[in-house]
């Protein structure tokens, strides 16, 4: 759209000397600062340190209420598989802990920093809020699948507690997983509970060559579909980190299965095309740049797009929008998720990615963008009315005076 | 004799009830609407069989369309609505009242579409929970969520749950393989939440949907995950001299960084019970039993055995027993599946289904046989020991009224230890009317007003399902 503003694109600002930032120390004065915000129906901007605060739709609030001094974790139980922390511990935090039981979040939450252009520390709350994935999700779910309880502030200032600590439980509705993705606009959240798995002893990256899109998601489905347990499926085209295209397949595991499964599966792959394989330090460097975009970051003046799709799908979907747009991509999940690069100009594409991902019965989601076309296009996927007045009525039954984060994800919610 | 109260029928709608009938019979075709008692009476309970209420009428729909004309029509009346699948709820999930409608989509059976390079397969919702894997077994693929019950079970049933299974320490219950639904709102619009895509936008309604219990629509189809079945799967039987050193064995396993696909607990009443059924080769002389599955290559499961029976022998397991064929590996799940059947041939019983932060297994167990003995009563535990979700099955004689009450009383005494251990009412069975008056156990007031409103904002009428869930009192 004309005039976007591309001055303010890496970060998304407020004034400092018009803000107020609540920084509540506990959970009660959390309660009191949303009562008090609902009785004078004053919305609040929900954050943790703010690092993905570019992420979804622009919105700008006098005052914020920051889960920053929420820290600590509470609960560390190794041999339950179970973790628990305050919304604003830091993520890193949390990841050190559960690195010295040698465990890990399962879903490999991936770090928006780089490609957002913002600084701090993520917190864990801002991981479950956004429903943070990355590479893993296609074997282990997403952040929601490991989310097992919240504790959180609704819009009318009171603690509300679901789900628990434990993996099985199906008592009363879930509101748990409700909160994942949700972006802080259904509550505040003030302490998480995940599950989390052992860390892998080693793994191992097979790397076929030279495919093109439609080739590779029928490699990495073909990969997925076998019984060798692939942590990792994602498409480099060429030109994305290397001259040629890379199409990549991880495996983890005891260092014996490891071994095993990478011959078992170059094996089963061959007719692509030979595999290389990358040793555990060379795949796990590779796949924190798959995780973090880090191919797209520059240059800085284009708009990301994240686009969810059946894999199968996929090529068609980027045969439609590489030229319309002149993209560039990549694939994760098998295909199933397109990450896009294009102009920032006009509406960066939302009309055009809207409706392609519409056509294939997936949603796209625009990642990054100049503050300005986030305020005036469909950042999130529109959806039918019927699904949008359930959105709102949720959204009225835990936040009736619209303090929390409102617009974030849709207009009027 | 019932302890349980039901709302009190509404009178008008039941003095309305030939027209309603009638009204049902404008909008399905012959053969949808079911009205003669003795045909209804099929539908008065389900596996939860001590409570009983025949419904006003059954519908058995044939496609999403007539579900939303049957919703449209009743939502219109203002009467009150039963969905069900199988019928084979443990929690009285599916039991109707005097003055509801039976939706039951058991004739809605069909796998419709199989995607294995997408791995996914979308069903109707009275299709079994075998039968997904069964339609897809010949490309070596599978549908994870193993409850007991999913000979019988629907997928319907299964989603209005959140159903679990033996397997779902590595691969998740019912909310971890489901991609998406189409939901027939209260009011007939129909709705798809989610699809064959990875994640969906906006807010994850497909998550409260799942575990709802029928109270925020009907479920008519389901996109589930489909999976690739491991090279090879081998149980092994470890049997401990008590339940004990079972339990700290489960802990040590899971510390030493392995998950094993499944890992069942059996204590040595349900050890009998089963074996007498079964005839699966269990130890007979032990306190405990583990079942412990592993998974993948021969040589990939003889690494991670040998890790595990390391682990075994230090806590002082007595017996291991590897299965040595197929025969063997059916028998030996025949015999942990059947438990509730195989208890039911020598005495009534209530299952439980409360789940415990694993560190409180030895605990837990040994004051829940207190509790059933306090009561006069016995017990025998199989349970999901990788999860903490255990199944205490206290027996009783259904004939005698006395002991039902003494049997739901130390089962709400169980139910109640749990909470106190950290853990939760219900791991996989549901709410239902069974445990609906024990939810301020282990929720607030500010917790259920909470819930409460969200399922209002599907259903602001309570007209689906509304005997289920919340406690009436919490009701406002």
């Amino acid at each position: 759209m004309p005039g976007a503003d591309l001055s303010s694109f890496d970060a998304t600002t407020v004034p400092e000397a018009s803000m107020t930032t609540h920084k509540p120390q506990n959970e009660a004065e959390a309660a009191c600062v949303i009562a008090d915000a609902a009785a004078r129906r004053i919305p609040l901007s929900i954050l943790g340190s703010g690092t993905k605060r570019a992420l979804g739709r622009f919105t700008q609030t006098q005052d914020v209420l920051s889960s920053a001094a929420l820290a600590g974790i509470t609960l560390h139980e190794p041999a339950e598989l179970v973790i628990a922390a305050r919304a604003g511990t830091p993520l890193a935090e949390v990841e050190r802990k559960l690195g010295e039981a040698r465990q890990q979040l399962p879903f490999e939450p991936m770090d928006y920093r780089a490609l957002l252009g913002t600084s701090g520390e993520p917190t864990i709350g801002g991981v479950a809020a956004t429903n943070l994935s990355g590479p893993r999700r296609i074997k282990s779910g997403a952040c929601r699948d490991s989310f097992l309880g919240a504790r959180f502030v609704n819009g009318r200032g009171e603690v509300v507690k679901s789900g628990g600590r434990v993996m099985k439980n199906v008592t009363g509705l879930d509101l748990t997983r409700l909160m994942a993705g949700a972006f802080g606009t259904l509550g505040f959240l003030t302490e998480v509970t995940f599950k989390v798995v052992p860390s892998p002893e080693t793994q191992a990256t097979l790397v076929l060559e030279g495919l093109s899109d439609r080739r590779a998601v029928a490699a990495l489905s073909a990969g997925l579909g076998s019984p060798f347990e692939v942590s990792g499926a994602a498409h480099l085209p060429a030109g994305i980190g290397a001259a040629g295209a890379r199409t990549l397949l991880r495996l983890e595991g005891f260092e014996s299965a490891v071994g095993y499964r990478t011959k078992a599966l170059a094996e089963a792959l061959r007719d692509f095309s030979a595999a290389r394989v990358l040793d555990a330090q060379e795949s796990e460097a590779l796949w924190r740049e798959v995780r973090d975009v880090t191919f797209l970051v520059s240059p800085r003046d284009t708009a990301i797009w994240r686009i969810s799709v059946a894999p199968s799908k996929a090529p068609a979907l980027i045969d439609t929008l590489g030229a319309e747009l002149s993209a560039r991509w990549f694939l994760d999940w098998g295909g199933g998720l397109i990450w896009l690069a294009c102009g920032a100009e006009g509406d960066a594409g939302a009309l055009p990615v809207h409706e392609a991902a519409r056509l294939e019965e997936g949603h796209a989601l625009l990642v990054r963008a100049p503050d300005a076309v986030r305020a005036a296009v469909d950042v999130f996927q529109p959806q039918p009315e019927p699904i949008m007045k359930l959105t709102r009525a949720v959204k009225q039954s835990l936040d009736p005076a619209a303090v929390l984060e409102p617009g974030r994800i849709y207009a009027g919610v | 004799m019932s302890e349980i109260a039901f709302p009190a029928p509404d009178r008008k709608i039941l003095a309305r009830r030939d027209e309603i009938i009638a009204g049902l019979r404008r909008v399905l075709p012959e053969g949808g609407v079911i009205e003669k008692l003795d045909e209804r009476r099929a539908f008065e309970t389900d596996a939860l069989t001590a409570y009983r209420q025949v419904p006003l009428a059954v519908v058995l729909p044939r496609s999403t369309e007539e579900v939303s004309a049957v919703m449209a029509y009743l939502h219109a009346q203002g009467v009150p609505v039963t969905p069900r699948g199988a019928g084979t709820s443990l929690s009285g999930g599916a039991i109707p009242q005097e003055d509801s409608v039976v939706v039951c989509v058991a004739k809605m059976s069909r796998v419709l579409e199989v995607d294995f390079a997408n791995r996914v397969a979308r069903v109707e919702a009275g299709v079994t929970n075998l039968a997904i894997s069964a339609a897809v077994a010949h490309e070596g693929f599978f549908y994870a969520p193993d409850p007991s019950s999913q000979l019988a079970c629907s997928i319907g049933g299964n989603i209005g749950m959140n159903s679990g299974g033996a397997h779902c320490l590595k691969y998740g219950v019912t909310t971890n393989n489901l991609l998406g639904v189409r939901l027939v709102l209260v009011d007939g619009t129909i709705v798809d939440l989610g699809g064959a895509a990875l994640d969906a936008p906006g807010y994850d309604l497909l998550a409260l949907v799942c575990g709802a219990e029928g109270q925020l629509g009907i479920v008519t189809e389901a996109t589930v995950r489909i999976l690739r079945s491991a090279e090879g799967a081998r149980p092994v039987l470890f049997g401990f001299p008590s339940s004990e050193a079972a339990g700290a064995a489960v802990a040590a396993i899971i510390g030493d960084g392995i998950i094993p696909v499944a890992m069942e607990f059996m204590d040595a009443p349900a050890i009998r019970i089963c074996e007498d059924f079964a005839h699966a080769g269990y130890p007979l002389d032990v306190e405990a039993m583990l079942i412990i599955e592993v998974e993948g290559s021969e040589a990939e499961m003889e690494a991670e055995l040998g890790k595990i029976i390391a682990i075994a022998e230090r806590h002082g397991v007595t017996v291991i027993k590897e299965s040595k064929s197929a025969m063997e590996t059916a028998l030996i799940w025949k015999g942990r599946k059947s438990a509730f059947g195989a208890t039911g041939r020598v005495a009534d019983y209530i299952c439980m289904d409360g789940t415990v932060p694993t560190g409180q297994l030895p605990h837990v167990l040994r004051r829940t046989s207190e509790i059933v003995a306090s009561h006069g009563l016995r017990v025998a535990n199989v349970f999901h020991a990788g999860d903490g979700n255990m199944h205490p099955l206290i027996l009783y004689n259904v004939n005698d009224p006395q002991e039902q009450r003494k049997a739901e009383e130390a089962g709400a005494d169980i139910l109640k230890l749990c909470v106190e251990a950290g853990g939760c009412l219900t791991g996989e069975h549901g709410v239902g009317i069974e445990k609906r008056d024990l939810m301020g156990c282990q929720f607030s007031k500010a917790d259920l007003d909470q819930q409460m409103r969200v399922r209002q904002a599907f259903d602001p009428a309570w007209l689906l399902n509304p005997a289920k869930v919340f406690p009436l009192d919490a009701r406002s």
